[in-house]
Parts: structure tokens; sequence; C-alpha cells
């Protein structure tokens, strides 16, 4: 036949791979709103997080009731507001006044110190001062309750060694040393999290949708009926969107570094080197998405769903080590979690390929899992 | 060789049959027309041609390949046209072109050349540059049969071709396909239009996943089932047809009626006469209606198919 001494016939398994590759890298050049949403929302959200969360406690309003108006008394009060936990916002004069203070939620804290305080410290008895916490929010409460048990502990220890009048250190005085992050600035802690989150968030569903997109034209059944491979079609997809996926890490990483000042402490290429076997791990989760989803709709709605998991378990907010075994399993199998460890390690630790190889093994396998997975769904569909 | 040969073709979807034994046989250079139903396995037809489906039981071949063995080799050699001109709108008519060029592997000389021929074909140079969303109906679908033509198939799927396009990009398109086929290009064209239906070398009918009628257009109006025993086909010219149609409907050996234009179709019973007819319309207040016997036309032919397996 003519036509076959002209075209070669090719049984090859990545047959149309260039002519994918070439089309979507037009499709993405054509539309510039998705890029600058996929570029620039996902600014606009590290913005917000970098300036706006901090989950550190710090001037915790605090209502105190001094009812023993000492000098003791004042002593005590004195180190709750040099502690710089707490800020002491209003002074009342009666327990109704101060229980009414902490329920309005004018103060998070009351402290109450009885009339009695000066008293039996001085008579050498036990004397004991409240705290009202308000436990609605967990990570103020721990707060409270951890420094004023600190501060009540110091003020006894110095008391029973008398080192109150000649300034002398006590016998055993702990010094810690934050490591990496020695303000515990929030940011530090949530952005390179929080860049796994939204690359994990960008890469799987513009995947699904520039799949879904080609669905609901028609444009797919097309391709079927052309000697397109599933894999051609699969990584000639894939690979402009890895590019895009890594344009995006990129600008995340200079905002990080420059806007808020997260020092980047290791290298940067091997952060992209880890970063791949993710980014790959992603793209399949938006091929598979792409094969269940009809419609755009189905096909974000999917994308969204896979995100939550890797919000609230992936340790980018919550320490894993708090969670129930069952959840800590969980977190095992999502791969933002050994990202975050990864961007954690590399950007505030200085962390090299001999501590994080593990991890980036573990993301290795999952993405061969993946895009077997994803690469067998579709073949299925094709056929 | 024949481009399309089926034998007892049948493709099952758990307990559903979408296609139910079909055996058909398409010549080289032949524009064979594929009619049915909405749901009726037009589509799954085409699908198992080009080796997408794999048949349940039974055979088919397109160029002389198997469909199940050779179906990477019949999607290089063979071209598709959907209804939805499935084009990428973001990209011009140009790249559109390329990239399908791309797709079937075309280099060099020979990528050059058949650009230029599809373009030429078409008559698209003017729009070279212009991107396909922006091309009206009548375009995109030249540039849909540029795209699925680029590589030269000896044997062209129209799924639904001209649905939705103004009747004169529809008889542009059917000049097209004579022109190719004129050079031995074989066309599968589904469509509902029984116009095109007639313009068709052969023609074949599936309803509910069965191939009931297969034959050249004559053909099938001569089949005995197009009119049922006993029964004659006459057309009727009266200028108020549709009031002509309620009353005449309502006598006993009137078996069907349909309007087409200024004419009413009736289908009834033989040992009725013409005279009959006329006295009984112009009893109703029709009396300039005139009626002569006709053949069955296409359409008839497959609404009495339909309706008799309905039955």
């Amino acid at each position: 036949m003519k036509a076959t001494d002209q075209q070669p016939t090719r049984s090859n398994p990545f047959s149309g791979l260039v002519p994918v590759l070439r089309k979507e890298a037009i499709h993405i050049s054509r539309d510039p709103s998705a890029l600058f949403f996929t570029i620039v929302l996902p600014m606009i959200q590290l913005l917000m997080i970098g300036f706006a969360i901090n989950t550190n406690v710090r001037r915790i309003p605090t209502a105190v009731y001094d009812a023993a108006q000492t000098q003791e008394s004042r002593r005590l009060l004195d180190r709750f507001v040099n502690s710089d936990d707490f800020n002491i916002v209003k002074y009342v004069f009666s327990e109704e006044e101060l229980n009414r203070e902490v329920i309005a939620g004018r103060a998070r804290v009351g402290v109450k110190i009885p009339p009695d305080y000066s008293r039996r410290l001085l008579a050498g008895q036990s004397a004991n001062y409240l705290v009202l916490v308000d436990g609605s929010d967990s990570s103020v409460a721990g707060e409270a309750l951890n420094v004023s048990n600190a501060i009540a502990l110091r003020e006894s220890l110095e008391r029973s060694l008398s080192v109150t009048s000649v300034r002398q250190a006590l016998p055993i005085e702990s010094r810690p040393k934050i490591l990496f992050n020695p303000d515990s600035k929030s940011a530090n802690f949530l952005i390179p999290g929080m860049i796994g989150v939204l690359m994990q968030m960008m890469t799987v569903l513009m995947t699904a949708i520039t799949i879904v997109r080609e669905r609901e034209r028609g444009t797919l059944d097309q391709l079927y009926m052309t000697p397109v491979k599933p894999l051609g079609l699969m990584i000639g997809k894939a690979v402009p969107y890895a590019v895009v996926a890594y344009a995006e890490l990129l600008i995340l990483l200079f905002f990080m570094r420059w806007a808020f000042g997260v020092p980047i402490r290791g290298s940067i290429p091997l952060l992209m080197m880890l970063c791949a076997p993710f980014i790959l791990t992603m793209l399949g989760i938006g091929l598979l998405v792409s094969t269940k989803a009809q419609t755009y709709q189905e096909a974000t709605q999917m994308a969204f769903g896979t995100m939550m998991p890797s919000i609230f378990l992936s340790g980018y907010i919550f320490p894993i080590e708090n969670m129930p075994a069952q959840f800590q399993f969980i977190s095992k199998i999502i791969p933002t979690t050994y990202l975050i460890q990864i961007f954690r390690g590399v950007i505030l630790r200085g962390a090299e390929l001999q501590d994080l190889w593990q991890q980036g093994a573990i993301l290795t396998g999952m993405s061969v899992l993946m895009i077997t997975i994803a690469s067998l769904r579709f073949r299925k569909k094709a056929g | 060789m024949q481009a399309i040969k089926t034998t007892d073709l049948t493709i099952r979807f758990g307990k559903f049959t979408a296609v139910d034994r079909v055996s058909i046989a398409v010549e080289q250079g032949e524009i064979y027309g594929f009619l049915g139903p909405n749901g009726s396995g037009k589509t799954t037809l085409i699908k198992a041609l080009c080796g997408l489906l794999s048949p349940s039981e039974g055979t088919g071949t397109v160029l002389g390949m198997d469909c199940v063995k050779q179906a990477d080799e019949i999607r290089q050699h063979v071209g598709y046209m959907s209804q939805k001109f499935s084009l990428y709108e973001d990209l011009t008519v140009k790249e559109n072109i390329e990239f399908y060029a791309g797709v079937y592997g075309l280099r060099g000389d020979y990528l050059r050349r058949r650009k230029d021929d599809a373009i030429a074909m078409t008559h698209l140079e003017p729009y070279l540059d212009r991107r396909a969303g922006k091309l009206s109906g009548g375009w995109k679908q030249r540039l849909a049969l540029a795209c699925a033509f680029i590589h030269e198939p000896k044997l062209m799927f129209l799924d639904e071709p001209t649905a939705g396009i103004d009747p004169v990009a529809r008889r542009d398109l059917w000049d097209l396909l004579f022109q190719l086929s004129g050079q031995g290009v074989t066309f599968f064209v589904t469509t509902h239009y029984m116009d095109e239906a007639e313009r068709c070398g052969r023609v074949g009918y599936i309803y509910l996943s069965k191939l009931i009628a297969n034959g050249t257009p004559d053909e099938l109006k001569e089949i005995p089932e197009a009119s049922p025993p006993g029964t004659r086909r006459i057309e009727i010219i009266t200028s108020q047809t549709s009031n002509a149609l309620a009353a005449i409907k309502r006598k006993s050996y009137v078996h069907g009626a349909t309007i087409f234009g200024q004419s009413i179709h009736l289908l009834m019973d033989n040992q009725i006469g013409l005279d009959k007819v006329k006295a009984d319309l112009a009893a109703d207040g029709f009396t300039e209606a005139e009626m002569f016997p006709i053949k069955p036309s296409l359409e008839d032919v497959f609404v009495t198919l339909t309706n008799s397996l309905k039955e």
C-alpha cells in the first residue's frame, strides 16, 4: 500500500508524545489567565498565610483580681507580665468581675490572688493563687497553663532556696536553644509545608482539567482513533505541567525567601530533585481523577477532595506525632507528608540527601505506583 | 479487497448487546451510509472497526487488517471525523492541522505536501492563522476534515459529519466526498439525513443493535418488508395537508400517514381504490386533492421496518 511506504508503521508505546507535548505547551501559552491564576493565586495564599497566621501564643489578654495587694502578690504579677506571654488588660476587684471578663472573652486568662497569699507565704505555709483559663482556644489554654505553672514553680523554688534578697542563681537552670527557627516564627514552619500543599493542588487540578476538557470537547475520542498511545498522551500532557509546577515552586521559594525572610539553608537543586517524584505522583493522581471525572466541575471537586487529607494529616499544620495511631498511618500514605518533611528538612535545617533519601525513595515508589495505575485505567478507558 | 468486512460482529457491555451479529461488506471507493436512531450502535461499531473495542463474537477486517490484532496499523491508515468537529479551539487552523500531522507521524517532504494538499482541498488558505474556535460551522467542518484526512487514509469514518451545519456547507462536503471517493477513498458515513442516505452507494440501517436493512437505496425501496403485505403507498397533494392528514388517519384502511411538504404519504390497504380515498376526502371537505401511487422513500422504508420490529 502506498501509505505504508511513506509512513513507518509505529507500534511505539510513546506514540504521539511529541505532538501532544507541543500542543499542550501552546494551550498553556494561549491561556494567560489560567497561567496567571496558577501562579498568582498561590502567591496570594502564601502572602495571606505568611503575614496573617501566627500560631505562636504571645501576650494573652489577662484579667487580674489581686485580693492580697501586697509586695509578694505584686512580685508574682510582675513575673506574669515579664514572661511576655501575658498581657494584663484589666484589674478587677471581685471574683464575679473576674469571671465576667473571661466569659465575655475580653480576657483569656483570669488570675486571682487570695487575700491570705502573703500571710501564708510568710508563715511558711503553702500559698495558692487561682488561674482561670479559657479553654475554648486550646493552643492559648495550653500555653497559659504551662507558663503559669512555670511561674509558680520558679517562685516557689526561689522562695524555698531564699534567693530572693541576694541575686543568686538557681541550682539548675534549663537553657533551651531552639535550632533553625530561633524566633519560633510560624512563617518558617508553615510556609515550606504550604508550598507542598499548593504544589499538590495546582498539579492535580491542572492535569485533571486538561484531560477532562478534551473529553468534554470530544477531542479525546478523536485522539483515541489516531495512533496516539495512552502513554504518549499521558506523558505529553504531563511534561508541560511539570514544567509549570517547577516554575511555580521557584516563584514560591523566591517569595518565601525575600518576602518572609525564611532562610533556605540547604541546596535548592537537591530540593528540586526530591520534588520530581512528588510532582510525578501528583500528575498520576490528576490523571486518575481525569479517568473518573466526566466534567470540569467533577474534576475540580475531586481534585479538592484529595486536598483535605493533605492539609490536615500531612503535618502541614498539625503535628503527626499527636495523631491517633490510625491517623498516623493515613498520614504515612499521603505523599505530601514526605514532601513537607523534605521541604522543612532542606529549607529550615539544611538537610542533605543522606538525611532525606528515605522520603525520596518512598515518593519515588509512590510515583511509580500512581503512574502505573493511572496508565492502566487510561488504557482501559481508551479501549 | 474489501475496505470493511465484518462477520457476525457482536459487542456486549455486560448484559447489554450494543452490536448484534452485524455482517457488512464495504467495497473500496464506496460511500457507505450507516443509519439508525441514536443509541442503536453506530458509534460502537465504528469504535470496534478501529480496534478500540474488542468484539465479543464475530470478526472484522478493515483494509484487510484484523480489527483486534492489527488495531495500531488500522488507526494509522483510517481517518475519523465526528459530529463534534473535535478541534482545539484555542489553536489556529494551521496548528490543528500540524498537530494531527504530528500525531500520524508525517515528516519531511511528505508532511509539506500533505499539508498543502489538505489546505488546497478544503480551501482553508485564508484562515490558516485564525483560531479554530473563531471559524463558522462549515469551516470548522472543513478543518476537521483536513485534519482527519491529513495522513491520506484509504478509509474515512464520518460520524454524523453534517449535524448542525448549513445546507450549502452540507452540499460542499458531499461534493468533496464524491471527489475523494472517485480517487479510491472509501467512506463509512453515519447520518440522520435521508437525502444524504440517498446519495450513498449503499446503505445499512441498524436498529436495536441489529442490522435490519443493507443494500443500495433502490434495493431497499424494493424489499418486501418496506411495504407490509396487502398494502401500497400513495401520495396525496392538497393545500390543507395537516387538516387532511387528521381526517384521513381515522380511516380504517390507512396504516400510516406522514406529511412531506405539500403532500401526504399514505400507507393503505391495496384493496381500496384511489376513488374511495378521493371520495372520503371530499366528504370531509377536501375536494381538490390529487393522488397517485408512489414507491416508498428511504424514510418510509426505515420507518416501516422500525415499526414492524416495535410490534
